[in-house]
């Protein structure tokens, strides 16, 4: 179970207590009107299924109530880091550790046997 | 005499202190603190169980957690009974009845036992070949077939009567293991003041001082010295010592859990006591300290009962006084196995021979066993072993072929070496490395803040450990701010120290053999299946894993991985490092359900949510149904009364009469803020500006796709207030989707949201009496049409206490629906119920409900829509401001699809024969002749028999079903076709004026 920390409760609390919410940076268009067929599936049906670092929301749900954004790998499940909704995306490089521990995965090993 | 097999004076029980239990009928005597193994073998006892595939006899391997022989079934009445046990773990408890398993009709004669005959056609991977066809027999015939011959133990079938608990904790060092490596690194992260916790899986701690006797620490005997530091510890503040605990998965962030045995070596257990208790541990630090498990020789026929693991043999006498035979062989590639040989020889035990692989075993190990008499044969090799039920002799040859010398004995103790226990370092993600030198897997890189010590580190030697385990428990503690006032000092010493081991097949169980070498015990895969599966292309460890079953079973492969892993790399001719080792996995030990589920069964499994007037409901003699975690009055039966019966009856009662209704479950938001009215406008399709105080409207909720999300009534209760309501399943994921948008794109606006579901009890009093019957209640509020007319709402007072009173209805009929704060609920609704019962009124449920807001063709988003529909398929269009600038799903709205022609909408149906009601789900044609399969062009979405209207009523969703009215469609059944004809969706009252009497 992880733990994330909750950028308005300035504190770690365990994974129950939050929800993923879907990506992060996805601002809904003030022109919802005008926008044209192609442009409406990009916002709204298009993701990226993301191999690494995500940018993606999550709720306190079982807390604050407040919806935050946070940077998360994919492959390693850790949170880099977290912030407040509304703030730009973070430096990145400046927060992740130079050398990440790699997860043993199928492939790796299947690669190993070949 | 607690078994013949109990050497005087041997063993760290109490000889006194017995105990008496029962072993498939028969009963046997054992000393308190002894497992269900030590017993067994104290009585003679080694034939203790059947092979899961050939039936073979098997015996008891090892004296820990990693037995892969010995399962068993534990059972203290029809309820209490545990299959799959291990032996070597379970304490022996007065009155214990134990069960073999996967054998009929006895152990000693099990007609499965067939399978060993026809064993060449059980080969690796035979269940994937041989049942291939015909498709249907696999679920029919072989999978039930290969499942009753095939077995563990049986489950019990009653509801297990213990309870279990949950704990969660945090520390600042977790230990895992309490051998010499734990107890010492708890020992000096304890003297810092940080907080410990210690675990260990058996019943005492000290680990391998259960069985090497040799060892001193601090000038104490070394299991004296691992007690009286448990002892040390537990009276510590700061530290919490747990035997009888098993950290079985090591999760993210230092995040373990641990199964603690509370009550299962008990007699009598309290039944206050949990069986059980689940630790969820939040570490700052982990240190592991797992040790080591022996690995057995692969030779052939290597798995008769009396055949087991030297170091399991030393702790059956050293820890329990029991000698596992009469007349002991040895056979290993290990010097550890000698000092087993030489502590039986020393109780007075036969060893005929010790016959090792290696022709230079440890000159230490050498001369002393000499010293000792018994004879060494370097560099031979056990080649096969006889003895039907028991081993009886082995055949010994020199390696490199030679006739085998056969030696009498009836026990045999085998070693290959030591397999380092990285199953909680790999499970923390952490990567383990070859060391080629030793040839075993080590901790490599560690993805956690965790450290192993001792024997799962590679460490072999006593006084490295104890100065490793010191020097990690202090580093450990430093890591949260704690530093030792003095340093922790501890002095070991002990007889030997060990060389040599082995992974893979030994002599005469080569690549040119057939014979049976056992690998893995439980799922008796040999050496010979490895090498198949790489000859039938599996060429990753992964796939020879799954090909064999090698280390699935419920041991997971403690023993038999690396032995698996050095014959697929010899076979595929690479180093072993590169052929990779298969992921360890939580559990590390199997857990029972009760410990991970604890306390969520039953009446605590989900919470139930109840009305405030549910207990009234009940004594109005209610009959409830779960709608998500409510209970909701379905309907109320009377003397006599089936629930058809009853529905009729309150269906027609409410519009003949009145009816009330707990409508409690609703959903309640309260919208507040200078900015409430722009947030609706954009979160609903509605307008709101124009809402004045005082009046509601119903208002639709889409998504950004443009398909309907919620519905319900919003009352404004001032320029700035909106009472909300949303459907009862709808309310929490309703709130979610509120304060989502409020939050994170409307963040401008100035509202707040507050759910308010549980602040409101809601009395719904519909029919034509519904006036009559609230009105004297009501203070301070004009009830006439015109003065408080439909879709309005008034605050005021009712039976004395504060309301928020609604003109609203959801039947057709002239409706209220009455407010109040929760705890007044019950004493209203009394109230209303006084005047409501004697003018003929009824109480009624959510099936009358239901068909009361059919007939008027109201839709219940869920039902009636399904996350496809939009609101021109509902036929709402109407509620969809065509004004707006913007509102969540304006965009959706028009796209494409949405607006094409052929859309499923909402219809109502009329059956030709009215008496039919059809099925909710059922399937609509068009065309009933067509060939199959049929172009279904909708379905029935809910139907019902409506007392009201003399027939039955349906609400369906059919492509272009506006414009299919009066059109004659068929819902195919499995009996007979059902001709219906298409209708709007108001079945009474089509022109809407019962609503406003």
């Amino acid at each position: 179970m992880l733990l994330i920390y909750c950028p308005y409760c300035e504190e770690e609390r365990s994974e129950l207590e939050f929800r993923q919410a879907g990506d992060a940076h996805i601002a809904r268009p003030t022109n919802m009107t005008e926008m044209t067929d192609e442009e409406f599936e990009a916002f709204f049906f298009l993701r990226d299924n993301v191999k690494g670092l995500t940018y993606e929301r999550w709720r306190h749900l079982n807390g604050c109530g407040r919806f935050f954004n946070a940077a998360r790998d994919t492959v390693s499940d850790k949170f880099v880091t977290t912030y407040k909704a509304g703030l730009p995306k973070p430096d990145i490089s400046a927060l992740r550790p130079a050398t990440e521990a790699t997860v043993e995965t199928y492939e790796a090993t299947e690669s190993n046997a070949k | 005499m607690s078994g013949a097999n109990r050497i005087p004076g041997a063993g760290r029980l109490t000889p006194a202190k017995t105990a008496r239990f029962v072993f498939d009928g028969k009963s046997y005597a054992a000393l308190e603190g002894d497992t269900a193994a030590s017993a067994l073998l104290a009585n003679g006892v080694h034939l203790v169980g059947r092979s899961f595939k050939y039936h073979r006899p098997r015996g008891i391997v090892s004296a820990g957690a990693e037995e892969p022989n010995a399962l068993i079934g534990v059972e203290r009445d029809a309820a209490r009974k545990q299959p799959n046990v291990r032996a070597t773990v379970q304490e022996v408890f007065d009155g214990m009845k134990v069960i073999s398993q996967n054998r009929w009709p006895s152990l000693s004669f099990d007609v499965g036992a067939v399978n060993n005959l026809l064993s060449p056609f059980f080969a690796a991977g035979f269940y994937y070949k041989t049942f291939m066809w015909p498709k249907q027999a696999w679920k029919h015939v072989y999978e039930p077939q290969i499942r009753a011959a095939a077995g563990l133990g049986v489950s019990p079938t009653e509801d297990d009567t213990d309870h279990y608990s949950s704990r969660y904790a945090h520390c600042d060092v977790l230990v895992i293991g309490a051998g010499v490596a734990g107890l010492s690194a708890a020992l000096a992260a304890a003297k810092t003041g940080a907080r410990v916790i210690i675990c260990d899986e058996q019943a005492e701690v000290g680990g391998a001082l259960h069985y090497d006797k040799s060892v001193t620490i601090n000038g104490l005997e070394g299991f004296t010295w691992a007690q009286a530091t448990a002892a040390e510890l537990a009276q510590m503040e700061n530290v919490t010592v747990l035997p009888r605990t098993t950290a079985f998965g090591y999760y993210a962030q230092n995040f373990v859990g641990l199964t603690e045995r509370v009550t299962e070596h008990l007699a009598k257990p309290d039944r206050k006591l949990p069986r059980e208790r689940l630790w969820q541990v939040r570490a700052k630090r982990v240190i592991i300290a797992t040790g080591a498990i022996e690995r057995h020789m692969v030779f052939a026929n290597n798995d008769r009962p009396g055949i087991m693991l030297a170091s399991a043999a030393r702790t059956f006498l050293n820890h329990f006084g029991v000698a596992v035979g009469k007349k002991i062989g040895v056979y290993t590639a290990n010097d550890s196995a000698y000092e087993a040989a030489f502590d039986l020889k020393r109780a007075g035990i036969t060893v005929a021979a010790i016959v090792d692989s290696r022709e230079k075993p440890g000159e230490a190990v050498l001369a002393e066993a000499r010293k000792l008499g018994i004879e060494v044969l370097t560099g031979h090799a056990v080649i096969e072993t006889a003895g039907k039920l028991r081993v009886s002799s082995m055949s010994v040859a020199r390696n490199g072929g030679g006739r085998g010398r056969s030696i009498a004995i009836d026990a045999l103790l085998v070693s290959a070496g030591w397999t380092p226990s990285v199953h909680m370092f790999s499970q923390s993600r952490g990567k383990v490395a070859y060391d080629f030198e030793s040839q075993r897997f080590l901790p490599g890189t560690y993805a956690q803040d965790c450290l192993s010590v001792g024997a799962c580190n590679g460490t072999n030697d006593l006084q490295a450990t104890i100065e490793e385990s010191l020097a990690a428990g202090e580093l450990t503690s430093n890591a949260s701010g704690f530093t030792a006032s003095q340093k922790t000092e501890l002095q070991g010493s002990n007889a030997f120290a060990w060389t040599g081991g082995m992974a893979g097949a030994a002599e005469g169980a080569g690549p040119d053999t057939t014979v049976k070498a056992f690998i893995d015990f439980q799922n008796d895969v040999c050496a010979k299946d490895i090498r198949l599966a790489v000859r039938e292309g599996m060429h990753s460890i992964e796939h020879i894993k799954r090909f064999t079953t090698n280390g699935m079973a419920t041991d997971q492969g403690k023993l038999s991985n690396i032995h698996g892993l050095a014959i697929a790399a010899e076979t595929l001719g690479r180093e072993i490092p590169k052929v990779g080792l298969t992921t360890f996995r939580a559990p590390y030990t199997p857990v029972t359900f009760g410990a991970l589920i604890n306390h969520s069964r039953g009446e605590l499994f989900d919470p139930t949510r109840k009305t405030p007037m549910h207990a009234l409901e009940e004594a109005q003699g209610a009959v409830f149904e779960d709608v998500g975690q409510w209970k909701r009055a379905w309907y109320y039966p009377r003397a006599g009364e089936d629930m058809h019966q009853a529905v009729n009856r309150e269906c027609k009662t409410v519009r003949d009469v009145a009816g009330i209704f707990d409508a409690s479950t609703l959903g309640k938001i309260e919208v507040v803020g200078p900015d409430a009215a722009q947030f609706l406008n954009l979160i609903y399709t509605n307008s709101w500006d124009t809402l004045k105080p005082g009046r509601c409207r119903y208002g639709i909720m889409l998504r950004e796709d443009g398909f309907v999300y919620d519905d319900g009534v919003v009352g404004r209760m001032a320029e700035d207030r909106f009472h909300v309501t949303t459907t009862t399943g709808g309310a929490a994921r309703v709130m979610n989707h509120m304060e989502d948008y409020l939050q994170t794109e409307f963040p401008h606006l100035n509202v707040w949201l507050t759910s308010a579901t549980e602040q409101w009890a809601v009395i719904a009093v519909q029919g034509p009496k519904a006036r009559e019957i609230i009105a004297p209640l009501v203070e301070g509020i004009d009830l006439s049409n015109e003065a408080f007319p439909h879709m309005s709402v008034r605050e005021g007072k009712i039976c004395g206490v504060p309301t928020r009173l609604f003109r609203m209805s959801f039947t057709g009929e002239t409706g209220f629906e009455v407010n109040v704060p929760a705890d007044f609920g019950p004493a209203v609704w009394a109230a209303i119920w006084e005047r409501a019962e004697p003018m003929g009124a009824c109480a009624y449920g959510t099936e009358t409900m239901h068909i009361l807001r059919a007939e008027k063709g109201y839709i219940i988003v869920g039902q009636d829509t399904d996350g496809t529909v939009t609101p021109d398929d509902a036929s709402l269009s109407w509620a969809v401001g065509k004004k707006k600038p913007d509102f969540v799903g304006i965009r959706g709205l028009r796209r494409p699809d949405l607006v094409a022609d052929g859309r499923k909408q909402l219809v109502g149906l009329l059956t030709k024969d009215p008496k039919l009601v059809l099925e909710e789900g059922a399937q609509i044609v068009a065309d009933p002749n067509q060939a199959l399969p049929m172009t279904m062009i909708g379905h029935v979405t809910s139907s019902y028999w409506s007392e009201n209207c003399g027939r039955s009523i349906a609400l369906a969703l059919v492509a272009g079903g506006k414009a299919k009215l009066g059109e004659t469609l068929y819902v195919p059944m499995p009996d007979r076709t059902i001709a219906v004809e298409v209708s709007d969706m108001v079945f009474i009252d089509k022109e809407g004026g019962r609503i406003n009497g």
